[in-house]
C-alpha cells in the first residue's frame, strides 16, 4: 500500500497495520503539516510520481481528489489500483473520509471505532460551546486567504466560541479579505498560520504595522497548519487550542 | 520646470491627482472626506489605520517606484541613444529581483537593515554593467535586446531556483510577485528601507543631464566639450542600479514605465535628455500610480500583479518601437 497525498498519509497512517503502508509522501514526514510525523519516518518518502510509485510496486494506491490526474491515470494504466480518499471540506465529512481509508485498507472495525470516537468528541465540543457569541475573529491564511461560512475552518471557530469575522463580511467558503477590509471589520481576535522556516511575502501580512496594530498582546493566536490543513480527527485539537487562546485573551 | 514650465506643471498636477486617487481608492471603500480626515487625524480608529499604515506606503512606493524607473529609462535612453532601452526588458530589474531573493531566503535581508535593498542594488549593477559592456557605447538595438534577453531569462531563472528550493511552501508562488511587481500590503518600513538608496540613484541620475545633452552630438564631440565618457558611464550604472535595486527590493520587477514614459514625452520637450530627465520622473510616477489605482479597480480583493497593466500598455509600444526603428533601417 503507498499513499501519494498528505490527507489520504494521515489516514492510512491512524489506521493501517504494522507493515502495511509502504510508503507516504515527503510532507507527511514534516511536523508543519501533518500531525503523523513521527509515524511517517520510519517508512519510504515519496513525491507522488508514478515512477517511483510504480517502482515500489503497490497492491493498492491512496491519493486524494487533488492528486495530478495524470499520475492516477497513468497509475492505473500501469495496472495499479487507486483508491481517492475522498476530501473533507467540513467536520461532519471527517468520518466518512475515515470509513473509505479503512475500507481501502481492510481496517472498517477500526476505522468505524474511530469515527465514533471523533463523533462523540465533536458533539461534546458542540454542546460545551452552545451559549452567547463569543470575540469576533477572523482568521488569517498566508496571501490574505481566509475561510467564511460552509467551511471547516468557520465551523472550528465556532467551537471555539468565536465568531467569524469573514462570514460577516459575506465570505462564503475560502476567499480573499484584503489587509484593509481585515483592519475595517475590527476583529477582536486574529488568527494566523505558524510561519514557516525561509521567507514569504504572503507571511509577511501579519508582521505588517496594521495587522499588528490589529492584533496587541493576547488578540493573536497562532494555529500549527498540522493540526487542519487536512480534515483529521485532530482538527477538534486546533479547535481546543483556539478555545484555550480565547479564555486567556483580555 | 525652468525649461517647459507647461508640460512640468500638467505632469505635476496628474501625480498629485492620481496620488489623491491611489490615497481614495481601495477595497475597504472609505468616503473620501472621511478617509482624509483619517489620514490627517492619525488616530487609533481603523480608518487612520488603513490611511495611513496601508495606503500612504502604497502611494508613496507607486511615486517613488515609479519616478525611479522613469528616469532610468530615459537615462539609458539617452546614454545608448536607443529608445529600444529600459531597465526591465533587458533584465535589470530581473537581476535586482534576483538579488532580493537571494538576499531573503539565505536569512541576509533579516540579519541586518539594508541586506534586502543593497543585495538587490548589486544584482542590478551586475546586470547593467554586464549591458552596458555588451552592448558598447553605441548601443547598438540587436545587441543590447539580445543580451538583454540572455540577462533577463538567466535571472528569471535563477529566481524561480531559489525560490523553488525555499523551505517555505509560499515562497514558489512569489515567483509571480518578483517578475511582474505588486505594491499591495506594503509598509513604511518598505518606504524607510527603499528611500535612502534611492535619493542616492536619483541623485546620480539627475546629475547625468548635461552629459547626455552633450552625447547627442556624439562621442568625440562630447568628449572636446569636457565630458567624461567613462564617469558618465560610472554614474548611470551606479544610479540605475540604485533606484531598480531599491525599488525592485520592496516591489518586485515592474516592466516598461522606464519604456513608455519617455517614449511619451520626448516629443513634448524636443531631443534634449537633460529635459526628458525630471519630465520622465513624474510621468513614470504618474504611470505607475495609475496602474496600482488600476489594479484595485479591476480586482479589489486580490493582488493583480502591476506588471500585468504595464505590459499591456508597454508591450503594444515595445512592439511599434521595433518596427520604426527597423523602418529607420537602425
Amino acid at each position: 500500500m503507498v499513499s501519494v497525498n498528505l490527507c489520504a498519509d494521515q489516514f492510512a497512517l491512524m489506521l493501517a497495520a504494522p507493515g502495511q503502508l509502504v510508503s507516504v509522501t515527503h510532507v507527511a514526514a514534516d511536523p508543519h503539516v501533518s500531525v503523523m510525523a513521527a509515524a511517517a519516518r520510519g517508512l519510504h518518502l515519496n513525491r507522488a510520481q508514478a515512477e517511483e510509485v510504480h517502482a515500489l510496486a503497490p497492491d493498492l494506491v491512496l491519493a486524494g481528489p487533488w492528486t495530478s490526474a495524470y499520475t492516477v491515470s497513468l497509475l492505473r494504466r500501469l495496472g495499479i489500483a487507486v483508491t481517492v480518499i475522498p476530501d473533507v471540506r467540513t467536520l461532519d465529512d471527517v468520518p466518512d473520509a475515515l470509513r473509505a481509508t479503512g475500507t481501502a485498507l481492510g481496517r472498517e472495525a477500526d476505522a468505524e471505532a474511530m469515527a465514533a470516537s471523533f463523533t462523540a468528541d465533536l458533539d461534546t465540543l458542540r454542546a460545551a460551546a452552545r451559549d452567547a457569541p463569543g470575540p469576533r475573529a477572523v482568521l488569517h491564511n498566508p496571501g490574505n486567504y481566509t475561510s467564511g461560512t460552509g467551511s471547516m475552518a468557520d465551523q472550528i471557530l465556532t467551537l471555539a466560541g468565536l465568531s467569524n469575522v469573514a462570514a460577516e463580511a459575506g465570505i462564503a467558503g475560502g476567499g480573499w479579505l484584503a489587509l484593509e477590509s481585515m483592519v475595517m471589520l475590527a476583529p477582536d481576535m486574529v488568527i494566523g498560520a505558524e510561519p514557516y522556516p525561509g521567507a514569504s511575502r504572503a507571511e509577511e501580512v501579519l508582521r505588517h504595522p496594521a495587522a499588528r496594530a490589529l492584533a496587541g498582546p493576547g488578540r493573536r493566536a497562532l494555529l500549527a497548519d498540522s493540526d487542519w490543513v487536512c480534515g483529521t480527527p485532530h482538527v477538534l485539537r486546533a479547535a481546543a487550542h483556539l478555545r484555550h487562546a480565547v479564555e486567556r485573551a483580555p | 520646470m525652468r525649461d517647459h514650465p507647461g508640460l512640468m506643471t500638467a505632469l505635476l498636477a496628474l501625480v498629485l491627482a492620481l496620488f489623491a486617487a491611489s490615497l481614495l481608492i481601495g477595497p475597504a471603500g472609505i468616503a473620501p472626506a472621511q478617509a482624509l480626515a483619517a489620514l490627517l487625524r492619525g488616530d487609533a480608529t481603523a480608518e487612520a489605520l488603513v490611511m495611513r499604515e496601508i495606503r500612504l506606503p502604497r502611494a508613496l512606493l507607486a511615486v517613488m517606484i515609479g519616478a525611479s524607473l522613469g528616469l532610468a529609462g530615459a537615462a539609458m535612453q539617452g546614454y545608448l541613444r536607443n529608445p529600444l532601452a529600459e531597465p526591465g526588458l533587458i533584465g535589470v530589474s530581473g537581476s535586482a529581483a534576483l538579488g532580493a531573493v537571494i538576499a531573503l531566503q539565505t536569512g541576509l535581508a533579516a540579519s541586518f537593515a539594508l541586506g534586502l535593498p543593497l543585495a538587490a542594488l548589486a544584482g542590478a549593477a551586475l546586470a547593467v554593467g554586464l549591458l552596458l559592456a555588451l552592448a558598447g557605447p553605441r548601443g547598438g538595438s540587436l545587441t543590447l535586446i539580445l543580451a538583454g534577453i540572455a540577462v533577463s531569462a538567466l535571472a528569471g531563472a535563477l529566481t524561480a531556483l531559489v525560490l523553488n528550493l525555499s523551505p517555505n511552501p509560499f515562497a514558489a508562488a512569489e515567483i509571480v510577485f518578483w517578475m511582474m511587481g505588486s505594491l499591495v500590503d506594503r509598509s513604511m518600513t518598505h518606504v524607510w528601507l527603499a528611500l535612502p538608496l534611492m535619493a542616492v540613484g536619483w541623485v546620480l541620475l539627475a546629475g547625468l543631464g548635461r552629459g547626455l545633452d552633450a552625447l547627442t552630438l556624439g562621442e568625440d564631440a562630447a568628449e572636446t566639450l569636457g565630458i567624461s565618457l567613462t564617469r558618465l558611464r560610472l554614474m548611470l550604472v551606479a544610479g540605475t542600479a540604485c533606484v531598480v535595486g531599491a525599488g525592485t527590493a520592496v516591489a518586485g520587477a515592474i516592466g516598461f514605465v522606464g519604456l513608455v514614459v519617455p517614449h511619451i514625452l520626448r516629443p513634448f520637450v524636443g531631443a534634449r535628455p537633460s529635459a526628458l530627465l525630471p519630465a520622465s520622473a513624474l510621468g513614470g510616477a504618474a504611470m505607475l500610480l495609475a496602474a496600482d489605482v488600476a489594479v484595485r479597480l479591476v480586482l479589489p480583493d486580490r493582488d493583480l500583479k502591476l506588471g500585468v497593466v504595464t505590459a499591456l500598455v508597454g508591450a503594444p509600444l515595445f512592439l511599434h518601437l521595433i518596427w520604426r526603428t527597423r523602418a529607420e533601417g537602425l
